[in-house]
């Protein structure tokens, strides 16, 4: 080896040590951040769980009182935000995955799609304030369960088409090739070969929009009672934390903890469920 | 060889478009019933092409189109009015990669057969045991009917997408490159098979294998560059070609 490649080679070893001390110095820096979160979280929330918290309602300043209310009121708009979302986002992701191939109306579609996808919160939120809560007199439940439904709707079409794009167009000829119909073909079969991949996308999409707060303001506001009238306004989660942790009041801001803490642990939880989808999918 | 035989497909001036490319050039070409034909020929001859024309394939994508005529007992699949999923239960198709179904074994055989008819759980588990046996895949399988077809090694699983498309109880099968993602072993059981399966079915293969055809095929057709060169019984085809192209191919001075 002559010194001139010894050097090269030495630059090289260099380079190579610098690249991956910087990237593990990086991983670890935001890993920092995450733990952090997690930490303080855990530390202030998990003094304020107690039973009380699932059967009590949001209390008055002063008094003892729970979540109930409020997760009663997340999980229901969530759940009808669930019920709109995915049937459209997951026949919208069929049609420009199975049908539209190449198209270009597909690629007006994802180009608009992906804007929904990227739209701040809040917008979507002042939307439906503008063209439901306004007009109808009230806030609303089910105001706060569409902004959501608007929100998850494009995770759930664009995991749909991307996981319906992988499966192999081999597999479709051959069901095709069968004489199956299309539509069989595609319930049958590239529904069943992407489907762990799509009810990813909706738990992810889930996950995402069950943290929402600034399209809840305006839509479903927040309710200190137990209500489970979508008509009304209706407490939730997201709200309730926002309100009580700026109040100056401790039994509050315990709450607020013990609030986010939830909320935090149903999304790790919704994470963990889709890493094992995710996983049995992958060949064994 | 020596009794005249029916014919089963006669193809009639078939041209063939990819937009305005033209891949098939006036194929004429008469295969006779329950007998192997083999097409040869280098890559992009249009061998692949040519088969896809066969069970419509081709018309899922716009912009592919053929013009002449194809007779299947005497009527033309390529009529505007032709019912494509009728003429798929007439004719099978095994392509070049394995394909099953993500679901159980059982299943990926069922499912053909489903289309087409109502049967009840024990005429359909006989139905499934028969093609698995016609397929010689029985015996290997017989013990994780429900588990994923997924889990079966390559050639095991080529011998499903075999089974699934005998299941359907076709008249005629084509396979497209059958064993090129196969090993040697999984290729010969997948030969043994089609020389068995030649008694109830009209078999068209696609091979870039000439020892293949040679092996398998009762009839072969050479076709080069979009034209069919020749076509022949195979034995009269390898050993004493009538065109200097085919004997140029066969004896490996190009392709």
């Amino acid at each position: 080896m002559s010194a001139a490649m010894n050097v090269r080679y030495l630059r090289r070893r260099f380079w190579n040590i610098f690249n991956l001390g910087m990237a593990v110095a990086m991983t670890l820096f935001g890993l920092f951040w995450l733990v952090w979160i997690l930490w303080t979280t855990l530390s202030y929330g998990a003094t304020a769980l107690n039973l009380e918290l699932f059967t009590g309602d949001t209390p008055a300043p002063g008094s003892i009182g729970g979540l109930r209310n409020a997760f009663v009121g997340s999980l229901l708009m969530i759940g009808v935000a669930v019920l709109i979302g995915t049937p459209v986002g997951i026949l919208a992701g069929t049609y420009l995955a199975e049908f539209a191939q190449g198209s270009r109306l597909a690629g007006v579609i994802r180009f608009f799609n992906d804007i929904l996808l990227s739209a701040p919160s809040i917008v979507i939120g002042l939307f439906i304030y503008a063209v439901m809560v306004v007009p109808m007199g009230n806030f609303s439940g089910l105001a706060g369960a569409l902004s959501l439904a608007i929100l998850l709707l494009p995770v759930v079409l664009r995991t749909t088409d991307e996981m319906l794009g992988m499966v192999p167009g081999t597999m479709r000829e051959a069901a095709l090739a069968l004489g199956a119909p299309h539509w069989k073909m595609i319930v049958q079969v590239s529904y069943r070969a992407a489907r762990s991949g799509i009810l990813t996308g909706v738990l992810l999409a889930v996950a995402r929009i069950s943290g929402e707060t600034a399209p809840l303001l305006f839509t479903a506001l927040n309710n200190q009672f137990f209500s489970m009238n979508l008509d009304k306004p209706i407490a939730n989660v997201p709200v309730v934390i926002f309100q009580f942790a700026m109040s100056p009041y401790p039994e509050w801001q315990h709450l607020a903890w013990a609030g986010a803490l939830i909320a935090a642990m149903a999304v790790l939880v919704l994470g963990l469920v889709s890493r094992f989808l995710i996983k049995d999918r992958s060949p064994r | 060889m020596s009794e005249p035989q029916k014919t089963k497909i006669s193809v009639r001036h078939l041209d063939f478009f990819y937009g305005s490319n033209k891949a098939l050039i006036d194929i004429n070409l008469e295969m006779p019933e329950n007998q192997v034909t083999a097409f040869i020929g280098p890559s992009g001859c249009g061998k692949s092409t040519l088969l896809r024309v066969f069970n419509r394939m081709y018309s899922l994508y716009p912009g592919q189109r053929a013009t002449g005529e194809v007779l299947l007992d005497g009527e033309n699949i390529l009529a505007p009015g032709m019912d494509v999923n009728m003429l798929r239960a007439k004719i099978g198709m095994v392509f070049q990669k394995p394909t099953p179904f993500p679901m159980s074994i059982y299943d990926n055989i069922a499912f053909g057969i489903k289309l087409y008819e109502k049967l009840r759980k024990v005429e359909m588990d006989e139905r499934v045991e028969q093609a698995l046996r016609q397929a010689a895949l029985w015996e290997e399988v017989k013990d994780k009917l429900k588990t994923s077809g997924l889990g079966l090694s390559g050639g095991q699983q080529q011998r499903l997408c075999i089974a699934r498309a005998v299941a359907v109880q076709p008249e005629v099968i084509l396979l497209d490159e059958p064993t090129s993602a196969l090993d040697p072993i999984a290729t010969l059981k997948i030969e043994e098979l089609v020389s068995e399966l030649r008694n109830q079915f009209t078999i068209l293969i696609v091979t870039h294998n000439m020892q293949q055809a040679a092996r398998v095929s009762d009839y072969t057709a050479f076709m080069y560059i979009g034209e069919m060169v020749e076509f022949g019984p195979t034995n009269q085809l390898f050993t004493n070609p009538g065109k200097k192209q085919t004997e140029d191919y066969i004896t490996g001075r190009y392709g």
